[in-house]
């Protein structure tokens, strides 16, 4: 299927999380970092900063035309410590951040993977997806992220201005 | 989930569910009278207008403010986007694939077929998202409501924009009852008492008083004295039941059941095709009422979308003073209710919060009861895959769901 551009978004960078969830607001917590930053930065300057909750149609939509999209999000892992970051690409997620979308109860619980997959399927892919995860320590209840992906996310913007520009 | 099995008969069944409550109500507490909209929003990513719609009418309430007509439209406006989005994402990505034999929508959609309706879904799903964005201010959390109407009100030509992809999606709604009723539903039914909000003339969604198919009527500022929830020892999701009368069913097919002769004719004539006859009690074909409902969703919205005015103004200031405040709305999975005690000074002194999912639990579980009793010759595997299908005919807001469902049988 033909991948459609669109030409005053060529480049999309989404946050994924919550930032009430503590370290789920990695994600949210790098966007907000670009904004602040975008005014001054040449390489941010056309990007398209956005923040989703990870419901899949909408995902697809934010991404769909897109040349290239960096999706951050947040996740568990039980051998890489926390505030580990990885980039993924979409061939790498295959098999990977997946789990939910295969008996799931509830439409809340659909994951990343799941709509990488989706839209690979749809046909509605951007030309190119990289995915930075980090490795959170805490979900719970909170507005703070814990110390190691704090410090993470430094990191995580440093790499978005690196593939964005 | 767990299981205890007797002599070959079910002896209990008791759906375990082990979230930590998330304290919204004892939050709420000392926050100004204002905030309720914008806290009570983030309870929920996929129903948050049905936070916010509950909480201004509980606020406005305890306040003495009635908001305009105009206003009122504006937020049933909001609403109708809130249910397309919910149920098409329901319909299409959680519920169609156990009708279709897929594992997940995922699977439906590698198939040759199946890639264009999951394609259909998403973009039913869009025309919701529309009206979100639109009136919302974003899709996520809105941030365009606040107590006593909205911050901005969309221009005319702003609102009339959405009417070409929602003209579009009504024959996207329309296909989708047509393609539902020809699903194959388990025959399984249930003699629940159901319970849903009704506005005479008006399919409710936005305000209404309480009915039940047992014949109760009553108004929110009452529901506490009709509605206890309690805590159940396996589980921290709270039971609700009716004072005096047992567990109940709230939800779309309580709304159908109970509202059924104010659905517009398009909707009407949409489930008089599908099979949908005067009530809806079994479980399974709630995916038909759903669709049923978007049919009425889109073409509400476009009623309400052609006779648009902005309203002017439009909010208004609500000023605080010391009252009990109810508000209940139709969340897409059911009736919401809020109460909020506020003091002279505006901050809010005590509030509560009843979901439509505590109030199925009783419900959820007695279905549950029954259809594993009619099952229990099947391996421990199969049970599972056909009990999380029962379910999802619920759409339960349990967040942490996503690896559902851990069943153990107990065969004695």
């Amino acid at each position: 299927m033909t991948r459609q551009y669109h030409p005053g978004q060529p480049t999309v960078v989404v946050g994924v999380g919550n930032e009430f969830r503590r370290d789920d607001g990695a994600g949210p917590a790098v966007i907000s970092r670009l904004r602040a930053l975008q005014p001054g930065d040449e390489g941010l300057s056309r990007v398209t900063l956005a923040l989703s909750d990870g419901e899949p149609g909408r995902m697809i939509d934010l991404w769909e035309g897109a040349r290239l999209a960096v999706v951050i999000d947040a996740v568990r892992d039980t051998i890489m410590p926390p505030g580990h970051t990885c980039q993924l690409t979409v061939d790498a997620l295959a098999g990977h951040l997946t789990g939910t979308a295969d008996g799931a109860a509830s439409s809340h619980g659909i994951g990343l993977g799941d709509t990488v997959e989706l839209a690979r399927v749809l046909g509605r892919l951007p030309a190119r997806l990289t995915v930075l995860a980090v490795v959170g320590r805490d979900f719970g209840f909170g507005t703070e992220l814990t110390a190691e992906v704090a410090a993470a996310v430094t990191e995580l913007v440093e790499q978005v201005r690196e593939i964005v520009r | 989930m767990h299981v205890k099995v007797r002599g070959g008969a079910v002896q209990d069944v008791r759906l375990e569910i082990y979230e930590p409550p998330r304290f919204f109500e004892a939050l709420l507490r000392g926050r100004r009278h204002t905030e309720p909209p914008d806290i009570t929003a983030r309870i929920c990513g996929i129903c948050p207008v049905a936070y916010q719609m509950s909480a201004c009418l509980a606020i406005e309430a305890a306040c003495g403010i009635e908001v305009s007509d105009a206003v009122t439209d504006l937020r049933r406006l909001l609403y109708c986007g809130e249910w397309i989005e919910s149920h098409a994402l329901h319909i299409y990505l959680l519920h169609a694939p156990d009708f279709l034999g897929y594992a997940s929508a995922l699977d439906l959609a590698r198939n040759g077929r199946g890639t264009g309706l999951v394609e259909r879904g998403l973009k039913l799903k869009k025309a919701g998202n529309a009206i979100m964005e639109l009136v919302g201010g974003r899709a996520i959390h809105p941030v365009n409501v606040r107590v006593g109407g909205f911050y901005r009100a969309p221009s005319k030509t702003e609102v009339a924009s959405l009417a070409e992809n929602l003209r579009v999606a009504l024959d996207l709604a329309l296909d989708t009852v047509t393609w539902a009723a020809g699903f194959e539903f388990p025959d399984f039914h249930h003699d629940h008492e159901m319970l849903a909000l009704v506005t005479p003339g008006q399919y409710a969604i936005d305000r209404g008083t309480v009915a039940s198919t047992g014949g109760l009527s009553f108004g929110p500022a009452e529901f506490e004295d009709y509605v206890i929830e309690e805590q159940v020892p396996h589980s921290t999701a709270l039971h609700a039941r009716l004072a005096g009368r047992g567990r109940y069913l709230t939800g779309p097919t309580a709304r159908y059941t109970l509202s059924r002769q104010w659905l517009s004719p398009l909707a009407r004539q949409a489930a008089d095709a599908a099979g949908l006859g005067a009530d809806c009690r079994n479980p399974f074909r709630s995916i038909l009422v759903r669709a049923v409902e978007v049919v009425y969703a889109v073409d509400e919205a476009l009623r309400l979308i052609d006779r648009y005015e902005p309203p002017a103004p439009c909010y208004l200031e609500v000023p605080p003073r010391a009252a009990v405040g109810h508000g209940a709305t139709e969340a897409p999975r059911g009736v919401l209710f809020h109460r909020y005690a506020i003091d002279a000074a505006g901050l809010i002194t005590s509030a509560r919060i009843v979901p439509p999912t505590s109030q199925n639990q009783a419900s959820i579980e007695d279905d549950l009861r029954r259809f594993v009793g009619d099952r229990l010759d099947l391996d421990d595997q199969q049970l599972t895959r056909q009990c999380e299908q029962a379910i999802r005919n619920y759409d339960p807001c349990i967040s942490c769901s996503t690896h559902f469902l851990d069943l153990t049988v107990d065969r004695g």
